[in-house]
């Protein structure tokens, strides 16, 4: 039923349709529509166990399809990182050796690859030797040797303190812009990913969302997969939004939260409702105690909102409308 | 010269040690030995069907290997028991069954310690001839297996991503395997077959840097331990099999002596010294 076949594919390197796997009898992926042009970044993310290794793996073939087609473009070269790599220790491995594990490059080659990811130094040291960064740095260069046009990269900061998991994605990001390959990026890691990734596909065992970082963070799916703090966090790595994503699916617009809490506390004075907005400026909307301060029913007519919002921690203070008042 | 048995013994040794060797360096990287001790077992089964059908042993050997190799393939695809429990059960009842079937066969009269145990002293010309034909038909196909089933050996999935098709490196793999120990039978015998493939490249893991001199020094260790099991069984009249196994495991053990890792430390240092 899948076929992989190159005509059609409209200039994409990998177009996936209504794809399913199954396995262990159970659907892992279902009703799956994925297409990766060139040179654009896209970011899975999900729960465990949404699906998001398996539809990678489907894109390139590593996992065959049971329903839907895959389509792939017949000049596609993947780069592979996978998401858990241990080289046996029995198993003498060079960083220069493993560079050529699957193509064929000269010593020079290798040793810009491994240049080009910081680590040429590193070139004659056993793999098993080397700390959680430098391994997943030599995997990268491994992976853009093969001068590939998608590079799929799985969780690729796994075992990485955060100093080095923000350097990692920026050597991505760079490495997209110097080479022009396509990424097919798997992360658990909204906020640090989202800033970079050209469209991100939302996924629990189908396709929840797809679009832009701020467009699925936006849509209730998303949302309800994640829980309001998620968007959360985009918002404070997205410092030019426009517009505040309630979690009850509202969107409040000229949302500069933060000076407008910081108004709202000037012009409330001592009121008690000052307090609530600076709590709000540092802790975002997820804070119960902060709500039984505020005058509930004020807000809720002032909002024009007959019912209280069932989140907790009610974003109903950030609101434009709210600040007028103030 | 080949007239002599023991040259003859000497020279089946050697074809058989430097195609072990390589290939028991995949046995160790891929956790396969157990894999090994099952094909072997079979070989057993395979001893029986070639004197029921008096068919030719080399060929009744790898068929039976062989076919227990892909219903091991086929039985891990299924699931739900790990692979060494399906090993248990694939190995002891080929060699039960191996053993009942020969029992029905009463007017065959078998030296059973000689398959058990391998008889090298009773090599003929034209096994010597089998031995380095299929030594030089198995290195040839290593040759062109190994990237695909290097890369399978690392990771599989970067392997089937990046078109090596790992799958199919492992059954051919599995296929050489099954053949190697076809011809090593005669040599070493099915019980210690697996001891041939396993330690020369467990001695040689300490002296590499890479897969490929691993391999090279498996292959020599190999050699070393084959020539000097058989002088040793000359020397003290012992069963020529399990000489040429307690001569690799004496070189397996002084590789073990501090001396090598001292030389391992000053290299390793040297290597860091040299970086900026």
């Amino acid at each position: 039923m899948a076929s992989a076949m190159a005509s059609s594919t409209g200039g994409a390197l990998v177009t996936m349709r209504g794809v399913g796997v199954f396995r262990s009898r159970r659907w892992l992926i279902e009703g799956v529509d994925l297409t990766i042009r060139p040179g654009e970044i896209i970011t899975l993310i999900g729960p465990n166990g949404s699906g998001k290794t398996t539809t990678a793996k489907t894109a390139i073939g590593v996992v065959s399809a049971d329903a839907g087609s895959v389509e792939r473009s017949r000049d596609l070269v993947v780069g592979y990182v996978p998401q858990k790599l241990a080289v046996d220790r029995s198993l003498p491995m060079t960083v220069s050796r493993m560079m050529t594990l699957t193509t064929r490059a000269g010593a020079p080659a290798v040793d810009e690859a491994l240049e080009r990811v910081g680590i040429r130094h590193l070139r004659k040291a056993q793999v098993h030797d080397l700390s959680g960064g430098e391994f997943q740095r030599a995997l990268l260069a491994r992976a853009m040797l093969r001068r590939p046009n998608l590079l799929v990269l799985d969780e690729p900061v796994q075992g990485v303190d955060f100093s080095g998991e923000i350097a990692l994605y920026e050597l991505i990001s760079d490495l997209r812009e110097s080479e022009g390959c396509a990424v097919l990026l798997i992360s658990h890691d909204l906020h640090v990913v989202m800033a970079k990734t050209d469209r991100v596909v939302c996924l629990n065992g189908h396709v929840c969302c797809a679009g832009s970082p701020s467009s699925v963070a936006a849509s209730p799916a998303y949302r309800q997969l994640f829980g309001a703090r998620a968007s959360e966090a985009l918002a404070l790595y997205r410092h030019d939004h426009d517009h505040t994503h309630l979690p009850d699916g509202q969107i409040a617009y000229g949302g500069h939260d933060h000076d407008a809490g910081a108004c709202g506390g000037g012009g409330g004075g001592g009121d008690g409702h000052g307090h609530d907005h600076d709590h709000d400026h540092d802790h975002g909307h997820d804070h119960g105690p902060g709500r039984a301060h505020d005058p509930q029913g004020r807000h809720a007519a002032l909002n024009g909102d007959p019912a209280p919002h069932p989140q907790d921690g009610a974003p109903a203070p950030r609101r434009a409308s709210e600040h007028d008042h103030a | 010269m080949l007239d002599d048995f023991f040259v003859r013994a000497l020279l089946a040794g050697l074809g058989i040690a430097l195609v072990a060797g390589p290939l028991g360096c995949f046995v160790v990287w891929r956790r396969m030995a157990y894999f090994g001790d099952t094909m072997a077992h079979s070989a057993l089964l395979g001893i029986a069907l070639s004197l029921a059908l008096d068919w030719s042993l080399l060929f009744s050997v790898f068929l039976i290997s062989g076919l227990i190799s892909m219903v091991l393939v086929l039985l891990q695809r299924r699931g739900g028991l790990s692979t060494d429990s399906l090993l248990g059960i694939l190995s002891h009842s080929t060699l039960a069954i191996g053993l009942v079937s020969l029992a029905f066969m009463p007017w065959v009269r078998v030296d059973l310690l000689g398959y058990l145990f391998g008889d090298i002293l009773a090599v003929t010309k034209s096994d010597l001839a089998v031995i380095w034909g299929g030594a030089v038909l198995v290195g040839v196909v290593l040759v062109l297996l190994w990237r695909p089933l290097l890369a399978g050996t690392v990771n599989a999935e970067i392997a089937a991503a990046e078109g090596q098709r790992p799958e199919r490196a492992r059954i051919a793999f599995m296929l050489v395997m099954a053949f190697v120990i076809a011809i090593a039978m005669k040599i070493v015998g099915i019980l210690l077959i697996t001891a041939l493939l396993i330690i020369p490249a467990a001695t040689a893991r300490r002296f590499a840097t890479s897969p490929e001199v691993m391999a090279v020094l498996a292959a020599l260790i190999g050699g070393v331990a084959s020539t000097g099991g058989l002088y040793l069984s000359l020397a003290t009249n012992t069963p020529s099999g399990p000489s040429i196994v307690v001569a690799a495991l004496a070189l397996f053990l002084a590789a073990l002596l501090p001396l090598p890792d001292l030389v391992g430390r000053l290299t390793s240092s040297r290597i860091r010294e040299d970086t900026p």
